[in-house]
This record gives structure tokens, C-alpha cells and sequence, in this order.
């Protein structure tokens, strides 16, 4: 199916700057889709606020444009209700772990059966620079005009330790293993997370030296390794790519059938 | 006694209600004085195939009640005081997304955290305000278990009707009482069901474009048609949009749908009003002490009435007026500083011819106190 099936024609032009990383997701995200074969009419995706949010409206799924940070909230009533639908939640690195951290958390440990992306461009980006929780220390951004004295979370081992059955991290450089990867999260039975480094130079790059779209990516295709890659064992220092938890545990939907059956004493 | 008949708490009343009205998903959060409601449901909604969801906050479980609404089915939360005051930011996305909900609100005493056991009315104001920016909203309430049946499943009937979130203010005293109540039987109070659109596979389905009659049909997520839902302001497709015109057309809907509508949405129980010198105006559990006067100073041949409100919100302005209109005094009852006492001024002729007679330490309001204030009106001392 040509890409033009799976956007909304009427929606675009996109709103992300020239050099956005978040472009690729989606242009991987619809791949993925494409590849499962999915029903358009069987996937609601549901985002917050922030550039990474806007993704819902481009797409011709059930999309649902809501709160910064609720996301994962409002998609767990819709997932809980229909469990036949496939539910993918978009976020910011703002959205998922500062002000939607906690519902970032209980989504994992009650692992509900949605796909958590994590588009993590270390920047509140749509507000114009401010610090987040994913930029690090010593960054700079509007917030941060010093440089930023917050520690970022590890993303990976945030979702991991919560709960999260998949968990997996890529770049917007590794375009066909985040295609790949958003794949296998849609498949999997459970709450799946994917960090997706993704390049922010208008509001990132510029203020850190960090230089335009094609050194930033560059920088993620020379700045991470595999998982046990040799690059890795070489460079202990680089952020690492690849799944770090598949595993099955009993999805929160599947379970809720039982109470049901219980409760009927059946 | 038949099986309908049971002797129950108003919170648990209040549970079977939306059971009655179909709710099949409840998502909340633990909140004295509310949390019976939460555990009824949780007993009650696997059984009848629906989902109970126990929620990490009041934010979230207002947001996911949202969501699951959008799959076409009806749904609730319950909650108390700091609960609502943090569900103010999705009250505020449903009434622009236009999402069918009932959101109950089991009222104690506040500010802050208050006090969790006791009695308050003080969140009247909050329902009406609570969310940012302009808007209308319905809040309905009640005094006994069998007005919190009804109302319980006029809340939900508004809700599908108007297509907004619904807010059933409670109190302490009347979620924690026990009464006896004779449970409705099936079809003995009509339900409003979800308005699906009509429109075709393949036609294209405008979900943000009212019919002559300000209604908007929905379609369930996972049906055939696939839109857009947003909090930002919208066009009649869904998607965001700045343009005046547009905003404006979007904000008088929101408002007129419910202000232009407001007599339907009208309910109220009248007490010896017809030829009453004084009248009380009162709600929810305060309503109960000012009937128990009422009753008790007719015996003596006083001509004094009570004018009992469901609806808080659309205010009943004209009902207010006109049942105020031949009377000597207008006496509001209520447990807090005098939120509805301000409105029923704004109602009546004559302002200064409305007092306030209220309670805000925890307290029930008893008949005496009201008493009190009625002789201190008349000058008759305490």
C-alpha cells in the first residue's frame, strides 16, 4: 500500500521544523504497520502534547490528541474497553517522563498490551528549548542558561525496572531498526517501550553545539552501539541499541477476562 | 421485602444506579468519603462483562473513563474534593472533546484535604468553574437514596444526550447514610443510549459537525470511520484550527448546547410552596434537615415551603424566580459559604430579601440551626 493510505492528506504539511527527527519515526512507524498488515480501523493511536504528540493527527488511524503526559492514561481506558484494538502511544521525552512519569510507570507494571514510543529529543522543543528530563547534565537550553544541573533518566532501565515486558532503544539514524523494532513492539503481548533517539536541531542542536540534522545524526550512528557489539565492549561509553527485555508475563486485559469469569462464577 | 428492596448506603445506591444505567467502565481511585462507590463497582461491573479499573490517580482514572467512552461505551469515576480538583484538567478535555462521562463527586469538607470524614457542599462553585476557560456544565445532586437512583441515571441520560461530562455532587452524609430503597425495575426509568452516526462506510463522517438540533452523532473507536480528537480547538473534521471564525462557532456550541437547554435539564421536588411566606431553597443532604422543619412547622400552620434543587448546574434561575416570587424571605440552605445563596440572588427580584443559613465545621446542618437563623430574620431572637 503506498504511504498516502496511511496519512491524512488533509493534515499536512507537517508542522516539524526542516531536520526534525520525528518525521522518520513516523515514515517507520508506517512501514511497521504496513508490514504487519494491520487494519487501519483496528489501531488508535493516542498522544499528549508537544511536537512528538502532533504524529497522532498525521496518521489515518482512530487518533486521539490529548493531554501532556496522559496519554498512556486515556489509552488504557480505550484498551481496556477494546482489547481487539492495537494502541500506540507517541511521546515526548516531556511528556512520557516528566510531567506523564507516573503513568508512564503504572502502565508498565500493570503491562497492558499498547506500544509506548519514546521520541526522545532531550528537549521540550514546541515551548522553544527548556531543559527536560532526557536532556542530561551540563546541557544547555532556556531553562538551563548556566548549564543544566538535572541528571536524566535512563529511559530503558526506567521501563524495565517498572515493568515493561519489551524495551527497546534506537536512533532516527538506524531508520529500517527503528522500522523494525516498532514491529516487533506492536506484536508483542504486553506494554512495550521504544526509545527513539531523535534529532531536535532547532532547539537542541543549536543551543549545544551540536550542529545541523545530518551531524546529529552522524553523531547517533558514531555515539551508539549494539547490544554486546564489539564497538560496545571497545567503547563502554556508548548508548546502546537494540531489545534489552522480551519477555512474557500475563497481559493485563487477558487477566481482567478471568476476574470476569470469576466473577460470574464460571 | 422483595428483592428490590434493599437497605444500602447512598454511595452503593449510587453504583447500582450507573449498573442500571449501563455503565461498563468505572476507573477511580481510593478518596474517603467516595471509595464505596469505586468497591462496589469493582464487585459489581466483571460480573455484568464490564471493566473496573483501579488507577495510579484521580488524573488518570478521569482520563481513561475518557478514552473508554470514545469505544462507545458508558462510563464513570467517583471521586471526592482533592480528586476533583485534580480531574479538572480532563473535565476540561471532555467538555471540548465533547466525550460522554459521569463524574461523581462524594463532597467533604475543604479546603485542601480538609476533612476526609465529614460533611461540606463546598465544591458547587468548583464544578461550575473548575475547568479553565469558558464553558457550560451539568452537575445534578441529591438528598435521599431514591433521588440518587434517579439522578445517578439522569446524570448518564445527559451525559449521551449532550454529549459532555456530567458531574453528580454527593455529600459525606447522604454517600455514607443508609436508607431503604426500592430498586427500579428494568425500563421504569427510560435510558438514553449512545447516538451513533448513520453515515456509511466510505461517506465521509464529519464528528465535529452538529445536526439542526445542536446533537452529534458518534462513531466508536474501532468502527469504520477514523477521526481525529483533540483539546485544542477544532474544525468540524477534528483537526486543530486557529481561524476565528471557527473558534467562535466552537465555544457558542459548547455553551449554547447546554444554556439553550437548560429547562430540560431542570429538576427540582417542591415542598408546600404554593402558598408559603417563607421558603427554603436547599440540596443534598442540607436539604433533608430543611424538609424536616418544613414538615414540622406546617403541623403548627406555617406557611412555609422548601424548593429542593437537582440541578445546580444549569442554574434553575426561572424556577428559582418565579417559586421566590410571593414569599417574605428566601432562606438557602447549604454547607458552605453561601455558593448557591450568591446564584439565588442573582435569580430573585428582590436580593435583599435572600439570606443564608449554613454550616462549615463537618457538621450536619440540624433543623434547629435553621430554625435559629428563621427567627433571627424575623427578629424574633434565638
Amino acid at each position: 500500500m503506498p504511504a498516502r493510505d496511511y496519512i491524512r492528506e488533509r493534515f499536512f504539511p507537517h508542522m516539524w521544523c526542516p531536520g526534525c527527527g520525528h518525521g522518520i519515526v513516523l515514515n517507520a512507524l508506517l512501514r511497521a504497520v504496513e508490514a504487519l498488515g494491520l487494519d487501519k480501523k483496528n489501531i488508535v493511536m493516542v498522544s499528549g502534547i508537544g511536537c512528538s504528540a502532533r504524529i497522532s493527527g498525521y496518521v489515518d488511524f482512530h487518533s486521539m490528541h490529548t493531554l501532556h503526559g496522559r496519554a498512556l492514561a486515556f489509552a488504557t481506558g480505550i484498551k481496556i474497553s477494546k482489547p481487539s484494538l492495537n494502541v500506540i502511544v507517541p511521546m515526548g521525552d516531556g511528556d512520557a517522563m516528566a510531567i506523564g512519569g507516573n503513568h508512564f510507570i503504572h502502565a508498565a507494571r500493570r503491562n497492558i498490551e499498547m506500544t509506548a514510543i519514546v521520541m526522545n529529543n532531550r528537549i521540550y522543543g514546541m515551548t522553544g528549548g527548556q531543559s527536560s528530563p532526557l536532556s542530561g547534565y551540563g546541557t544547555m537550553g532556556t531553562t538551563a542558561p548556566y548549564g543544566n544541573i538535572d541528571h536524566g533518566f535512563n529511559t530503558v532501565d526506567l521501563a524495565s525496572s517498572a515493568g515493561a515486558t519489551f524495551v527497546a532503544r534506537t536512533t532516527t539514524y538506524h531508520a529500517r531498526e527503528l522500522a523494525d523494532f516498532i514491529q516487533q513492539a506492536i506484536s508483542h503481548q504486553g506494554f512495550s517501550v521504544l526509545e527513539v533517539l531523535s534529532q531536535c536541531p532547532t532547539q537542541f542542536g543549536r543551543r549545544n553545539k551540536a550542529g545541523d540534522a545530518p551531524e546529529m545524526l552522524e553523531s547517533y550512528r558514531t555515539g551508539t552501539a549494539r547490544i554486546d557489539s564489539k564497538k560496545k565492549r571497545e567503547n563502554p561509553d556508548l548508548i546502546e541499541r537494540g531489545i534489552f527485555v522480551q519477555k512474557e508475563l500475563p497481559e493485563y486485559c487477558r487477566e481482567y477476562e478471568r476476574i470476569i469469569s470469576k466473577a460470574r462464577g464460571e | 421485602m422483595s428483592d428490590a428492596v434493599k437497605f444500602i448506603q447512598g454511595n452503593v445506591v449510587c453504583a447500582e444506579a450507573a449498573v442500571y444505567a449501563g455503565v461498563r467502565m468505572f476507573a477511580g481511585y481510593p478518596i474517603t468519603p467516595s471509595t464505596e462507590i469505586a468497591e462496589h463497582m469493582s464487585v459489581r461491573l466483571p460480573r455484568v462483562g464490564g471493566k473496573f479499573l483501579q488507577m495510579e490517580d484521580e488524573i488518570s482514572s478521569l482520563c481513561a473513563v475518557i478514552g473508554a467512552s470514545l469505544t462507545g461505551h458508558k462510563t464513570m469515576t467517583a471521586t471526592s474534593g482533592p480528586g476533583f480538583s485534580l480531574m479538572q484538567e480532563a473535565l476540561g478535555y471532555a467538555v471540548m472533546t465533547e466525550i460522554p462521562c459521569v463524574i461523581v463527586n462524594v463532597m467533604r469538607g475543604g479546603p485542601s484535604t480538609g476533612l476526609p470524614t465529614h460533611v461540606g457542599q463546598g465544591d458547587v462553585m468548583q464544578a461550575r468553574y473548575g475547568a479553565h476557560g469558558d464553558h457550560a456544565i451539568i452537575a445534578v445532586t441529591a438528598s435521599n437514596h431514591a433521588d440518587i437512583f434517579r439522578m445517578t441515571v439522569e446524570a448518564f441520560n445527559f451525559a449521551e444526550t449532550y454529549r459532555t461530562p456530567v458531574i453528580l455532587l454527593l455529600d459525606e452524609v447522604i454517600g455514607h447514610l443508609r436508607e431503604k430503597i426500592r430498586i427500579p425495575e428494568p425500563g421504569e426509568i427510560p435510558l438514553v443510549g449512545r447516538l451513533r452516526t448513520a453515515v456509511a462506510h466510505g461517506v465521509d463522517y464529519h464528528p465535529y459537525l452538529p445536526r439542526e438540533d445542536g446533537r452529534l452523532p458518534m462513531s466508536d473507536f474501532g468502527d469504520v470511520h477514523r477521526y481525529n480528537v483533540t483539546g485544542l480547538y477544532h474544525d468540524m473534521w477534528g483537526f486543530p484550527t486557529e481561524k476565528p471564525e471557527v473558534v467562535y462557532g466552537l465555544i457558542r456550541h459548547l455553551v449554547d448546547k447546554i444554556d439553550h437547554n437548560s429547562e430540560k435539564m431542570t429538576r427540582f421536588r417542591k415542598y408546600h410552596t404554593k402558598d408559603a411566606e417563607t421558603l427554603f431553597i436547599s440540596y443534598g443532604a442540607a436539604a433533608r434537615s430543611a424538609l424536616h422543619l418544613v414538615e414540622n412547622r406546617r403541623k403548627r400552620g406555617e406557611r412555609i415551603g422548601l424548593l429542593e434543587l437537582n440541578t445546580l448546574w444549569p442554574f434553575p434561575a426561572d424556577i428559582v424566580r418565579e417559586t421566590s416570587r410571593n414569599v417574605n424571605f428566601v432562606l438557602v440552605v447549604e454547607m458552605n459559604m453561601g455558593q448557591i445563596t450568591r446564584e439565588v440572588k442573582l435569580a430573585v427580584e428582590n436580593p435583599r430579601k435572600v439570606y443564608l443559613a449554613n454550616r462549615v465545621d463537618g457538621e450536619l446542618i440540624t433543623p434547629t440551626d435553621i430554625q435559629n437563623i428563621v427567627r433571627l430574620i424575623q427578629g424574633r431572637g434565638v
